[in-house]
């Protein structure tokens, strides 16, 4: 049953989405690739449209899956069970535990999801790196094009702060790997 | 005091945050803050910075748990309902429609050379979001082993394809740092009054 799948597909992503929209991307990559809902390359591209339209990346991110997988039905299911759970967490902690989270226990498993967290965003974003050059996983054959485009976009994302005086933002990011694309892969 | 138009307004209001915040996290904190602090009067400055603590701690996007707490505030559940669904409903929307048109729009050769290359800049999104995250994180060495292995872990479970996922990672570390401090706990509590 699809549409039980993506609620409680997405549900699961709700509860753990520690650490915001990258944290909640490794999660949301594990669920996506283990159901084989979408294939990874889909799911990069929809992290950059959903990084690119308004709106919580996670929520569109499970609007795009449940539209693909279950229409419109699907898209309303996803939509809700990624938020619901933070919904009701902060309904509780508003209106009656207004100390649970400080509790040294509650502390405790933080302290330890926290840093976990981080670990699993830095290893996504290091295989997605290598991943686009190297024959890793499905591809065949080493990418000399995409090497250049992560060497050429690394380097603006380096010098852009000296020259601009302010962080590359994702979308202009975007914006210029899509020229470099359009370029190099013509 | 509270009127009846206030369903409507934090429903509006939420809606008009959605709309117009692109990439989400805090890009729309501060848009929350302008309307719900600043317009509104819905919450006070220190509520807003309580609740981005709170969000840190607790799952899910951060403009979600302000939309609920604000809404709460103001109306109770009901009001909830209205400023989280506000919030949702514009990129719900806009994501609908792209669903319907994206595969017809990857078949266009030069859209789909365009995303091989912002596939590229996705990857480097989540590489710099890591590193950020590691700046600001604790630097001490429980955090940092935790933080080490897991990335190490994550790393052989994408390349080799293992069959554990980042939930169960998540778990093991949080019971790894519970049972590190209940054995702290005990032993500083020896000899003292042990809770």
């Amino acid at each position: 049953m699809i549409l039980l799948d993506l609620f409680l597909g997405f549900l699961k992503v709700g509860c753990f989405a520690f650490g915001g929209a990258y944290g909640a991307i490794p999660l949301i990559r594990d669920v996506v690739l283990s159901y084989g809902w979408l294939t990874d390359e889909t799911l990069t591209y929809m992290i950059a449209v959903s990084e690119s339209t308004p709106g919580p990346i996670m929520v569109n991110l499970a609007t795009y899956v449940g539209s693909s997988q279950g229409g419109f039905a699907g898209a309303v299911l996803a939509t809700l069970a990624v938020v619901l759970p933070s919904f009701l967490i902060i309904l509780l902690v508003t209106a009656l535990l207004q100390t649970a989270l400080k509790n040294k226990y509650v502390q405790a498993i933080l302290r330890g999801l926290k840093p976990c967290v981080i670990g699993i965003v830095l290893a996504t974003g290091i295989y997605m790196v290598l991943g686009n050059i190297l024959p890793l996983g499905k591809k065949e054959a080493f990418d000399l094009r995409a090497l250049c485009i992560t060497l050429l976009l690394g380097v603006l994302g380096l010098l852009w702060p000296r020259l601009r005086k302010k962080k590359l933002s994702p979308i202009l990011r975007i914006l210029f790997a899509a020229v470099l694309g359009m370029i190099f892969y013509a | 005091m509270k009127s009846k138009h206030i369903l409507p307004d934090l429903l509006l209001t939420f809606m008009k945050i959605g709309f117009f915040t692109f990439g989400g996290g805090y890009a729309m904190i501060a848009m929350i803050e302008d309307a719900c602090v600043e317009k509104k009067k819905w919450i006070t400055h220190d509520e807003m910075m309580n609740i981005t603590v709170i969000a840190e701690s607790t799952p899910g996007p951060i403009a979600i748990n302000c939309a609920t707490f604000t809404g709460y505030k103001q109306a109770g559940f009901i009001g909830a309902l209205a400023a989280t669904l506000g919030m949702i409903l514009p990129s719900f929307l806009v994501i609908y429609l792209i669903s319907m048109f994206l595969d017809n729009f990857l078949e266009i050769t030069i859209i789909a050379n365009a995303f091989k290359g912002i596939r590229i800049a996705v990857g480097l999104l989540i590489l710099d979001a890591a590193c950020t995250m590691i700046r600001k994180m604790h630097k001490k060495i429980l955090p940092r082993t935790i933080m080490i292995c897991s990335a190490i872990l994550m790393l052989m479970i994408n390349l080799f394809a293992w069959n554990f996922s980042s939930i169960s990672l998540m778990l093991a570390a949080a019971a790894v740092s519970l049972t590190v401090f209940m054995i702290q706990n005990r032993s500083a509590g020896k000899g003292g009054n042990a809770q």
